[in-house]
């Protein structure tokens, strides 16, 4: 049935993370912007506890199923059955709008597994996710990272070169290859004892099939920070490239079933495109918590100003910056209602393919255009960098680039809706 | 909690929609258009589906539960069909809406049967006015209390069926405040005048309507003396009129990516280029988006939450969506698009219609 309602569990959770947003991001949004590469410590310190909670929580039914039926044998990739909806999605989608409301840059540094988490849930077998999660819910704050990006390798991810070859005497892989564009690939790999999930190829000449995803944990061998991008805006987050020279993990480490033979299926690769349905929801939830920040503030600084909408107004009455701002808010909610729907089919068990890219491009096009607007609306004052305005103008631009472009996005969306193959639609 | 399928009974109706418009409405609905004429037959099986009736309350004869949701839904369907056939057959919920949502309990026990009888009754509303700078809050035509009565004064336009209305609801300014009344319209000084030429939506007939000091009893004015809330009857003319747009954008999404894969040029069909494709995929993302802006204020009306805010907004994102898309459809057809062999043409002048269609549906 058609419903709009937040599950109450949410509200109140947002409202804990509205104040985190208040103390521990916006205070500190201008100097990590200023200060590229610095951490954001009180973020971090302030958001572990949740994560270490927040994990716990997902991995519970895990861990029963691992204990209570543990005689049943090895069950594969058996998922837990659930009864009802499972809104855990949907609460990380709210609570990364809200997140993201206080700062794009520092949210992406969340001691959290992230992409990596969301790599490992998705690609592999409930031994592998308590095994590789469950140091998110101890010790001292750790992070996820996934690397699937290459300097060769962009939205044709299919194309990448980083090889990982077993070495059976140890019974370990290798990995050789340069990832780019890594987010928290220096918190996780080196300043915590994180993970990152690397996707590599085990027979080039595979091409897609050859394509498999291994856990890297922290402080493995062989792997070392190439280079910190300086970039336009999420400054405060941490963008790395990643070199693997014979960094060697253990065979277990490969998500997945363990079958190495790269002709057998393409489920490696599907793996990663799986990761997508969900962090393209996720990536349109940051998208939107900027332009809601941005949009909020717009509208107060003009209530200053004593612009107020009045929504009764008939076209000829509104200004043009009341139509503007008007406009705002449209793309704003249009862009949000097409998040939660992406969100509310995987909670309720559905594809959603279509929808996540759907609400990805969207949202990405959206925040662009609302943070350019405000800046505009606010005049020289606007231009400012008293002002956050510009900030958030320069981080919402990276929406409409990483986890898909908006054109690749588009893409997928097209030959979706035409049900035309990669072949037919290039 | 949080979803976004329609449950079971609102599939069905959708269903048995989409029956009536695949079977019925789109064999004729282009002759209608170029006649100017709805058959009556089509209209009659349109009303038999019992929209309005599963609408209304058992206690004035319907048979169902008010819900702006699955209105929105079944408006839907209904528009992807034709939108002067769901403009012409949705008519009487012109009154039954309002009387419904503002009435008096007298006004209510008096009117809504009537609206559950086998035919509907002939009425219908007036709310446009002939103006450049027209606005719903603050109308021209004037209600002037007298007495026991109101003295009603001014020109209206677009009222559909007026020609054959036994009755009219009228909207007027009083004391800067819109109010309702109901007006017959044998009343002396009513003029159902000229049919209106419009642009499009051409097979519903509609026309202007002058009152020249016409009387009305008090007792006319809907909900009595403290009268209407206008924003909440505007607002549900919104949901329903965002969610005609929704169908008839979807309609042209459909038709032009239909095409777009039959029409081959340079040896393969034109779908294969991200020319073509990149605009389909934009005009199916806008039509999901406009109808999810719908369905929330639909559901959040059904919550009886104001949503004055939340329709406007919503109104002018899908009138900016609705042009957008059945212009992108008479583009993708290209030479055929502009012929009147084709329906994207019809579509695009009825797109540009939704900006001044305040009124003009209801749910």
């Amino acid at each position: 049935m058609i419903s709009f309602e937040i599950p109450p569990f949410i509200q109140n959770q947002l409202q804990m993370i509205r104040m985190v947003a208040e103390q521990a991001m916006r205070p500190y949004s201008r100097e990590l912007d200023e200060n590229e590469h610095e951490r954001p410590q009180a973020f971090v310190q302030m958001t572990w506890p949740f994560t270490q909670q927040m994990v716990k929580s997902s991995l519970k039914p895990l861990m029963a199923q691992a204990n209570g039926n543990g005689s049943n044998g090895s069950n594969g990739s058996a998922k837990p059955k659930r009864e009802g909806p499972d809104f855990n999605m949907l609460s990380f989608i709210m609570m990364i709008e809200q997140l993201s409301w206080g700062d794009a840059g520092q949210y992406l540094c969340l001691p959290h597994p992230m992409l990596g988490g969301a790599a490992v849930d998705s690609a592999g077998t409930p031994e592998q996710r308590v095994r590789f999660l469950k140091k998110f819910t101890e010790g001292d704050p750790k992070w996820g990272a996934m690397a699937i990006t290459e300097p060769g390798a962009g939205s044709d991810n299919s194309a990448m070169r980083t090889t990982a070859v077993l070495d059976s005497d140890t019974n370990e892989w290798v990995l050789n290859g340069e990832k780019v564009f890594i987010t928290n690939g220096a918190l996780a790999l080196k300043e915590s004892d994180g993970l990152c999930v690397v996707w590599a190829t085990v027979d080039p000449s595979a091409g897609r099939a050859g394509i498999k995803s291994f856990v890297v944990e922290g402080n493995t061998p062989g792997v070392t920070i190439a280079k910190q991008e300086h970039k336009l805006g999420i400054r405060a987050s941490d963008t790395v490239a990643l070199h693997f020279d014979n960094a060697r993990i253990p065979y277990e480490n490969m998500l997945g079933e363990h079958s190495p033979q790269p002709t057998e299926s393409r489920k490696g690769f599907q793996g990663a495109m799986k990761t997508f349905d969900a962090s393209r929801p996720a990536v349109a939830a940051s998208a939107i918590g900027i332009a809601r920040a941005a949009l909020e503030f717009t509208k107060d600084k003009l209530a200053e100003e004593d612009i107020v909408i009045d929504y009764t107004k008939s076209l000829h009455e509104l200004t043009a910056v009341e139509r503007d701002v008007i406009e705002m808010e449209a793309r704003y909610k249009g862009a949000w209602l097409l998040t939660l729907r992406a969100t509310a089919h995987m909670a309720h068990g559905e594809s959603n393919r279509l929808e996540a890219s759907m609400c990805k491009y969207r949202a990405g096009d959206a925040v662009t255009w609302i943070t350019q607007k405000s800046v505009e609306l606010l005049g020289p004052k606007g231009y400012t960098r008293e002002w956050l305005v510009e900030k958030w103008m320069r981080d919402a631009k990276i929406n409409d680039i990483y986890e898909g472009t908006k054109q690749i996005n588009q893409l997928i969306v097209a030959r979706s809706i035409l049900g035309y193959s990669r072949r037919e639609l290039k | 909690m949080l979803d976004f399928r329609p449950d079971e009974e609102q599939k069905m109706l959708t269903e048995t929609i989409s029956r009536y418009t695949r079977e019925r409405v789109r064999k004729v609905y282009r002759d209608a258009e170029e006649d100017g004429e709805i058959p009556a037959a089509l209209v009659r099986a349109g009303w038999e589906i019992g929209l309005l009736p599963t609408a209304l309350p058992e206690e004035y004869g319907g048979f169902g539960d008010y819900s702006a949701v699955t209105g929105a839904l079944a408006l839907e369907e209904f528009a992807w069909g034709d939108l002067a056939v769901t403009l012409y057959v949705m008519t009487p919920n012109l009154v039954a809406i309002p009387v419904l949502l503002c009435g008096t309990e007298e006004q209510k026990a008096s009117y809504l049967p009537r609206f559950c009888d086998e035919a509907p009754p002939r009425v219908t509303a007036a709310l446009t006015e002939p103006a450049v700078q027209f606005s719903p809050y603050k109308l021209k035509t004037t209600a002037v209390r007298d007495g026991d009565e109101y003295v009603l004064n001014g020109s209206k336009t677009f009222v559909p069926l007026a020609d054959n209305a036994e009755m009219i609801l009228v909207y007027a300014n009083e004391d800067g405040i819109t109010q309702a009344f109901i007006v017959p319209t044998d009343a002396e000084g009513v003029v159902v005048g000229d049919r209106n030429k419009l642009m499009g939506i051409r097979s519903l007939p509609a026309n202007l309507v002058t009152l020249n000091n016409v009387h009305v009893p008090a007792s006319s004015k809907v909900g009595g003396e403290t009268g209407i809330d206008f924003s909440l009857i505007l607002n549900h003319s919104r949901v329903a009129l965002g969610a005609a747009a929704v169908g008839m954008a979807r309609a042209g999404f459909e038709y032009a990516r239909d095409y777009a894969k039959e029409r081959v040029q340079f040896g393969e069909p034109i779908a294969h280029r991200q020319s073509i494709a990149f605009m389909l995929a934009d005009m199916a993302t806008e039509v999901d988006e406009a109808r999810l802006l719908v369905w929330e204020t639909a559901w959040m009306l059904d919550q009886g939450q104001d949503v004055t805010r939340e329709a406007t907004i919503m109104k002018q994102q899908v009138d900016r969506m609705v042009m957008q898309v059945a212009d992108r459809a008479v583009q993708i057809l290209g030479g055929y698009g502009y012929i009147r062999e084709y329906p994207v043409e019809l579509w695009l002048r009825n797109a540009r219609g939704f900006a001044t269609f305040d009124g003009l549906a209801m749910i």
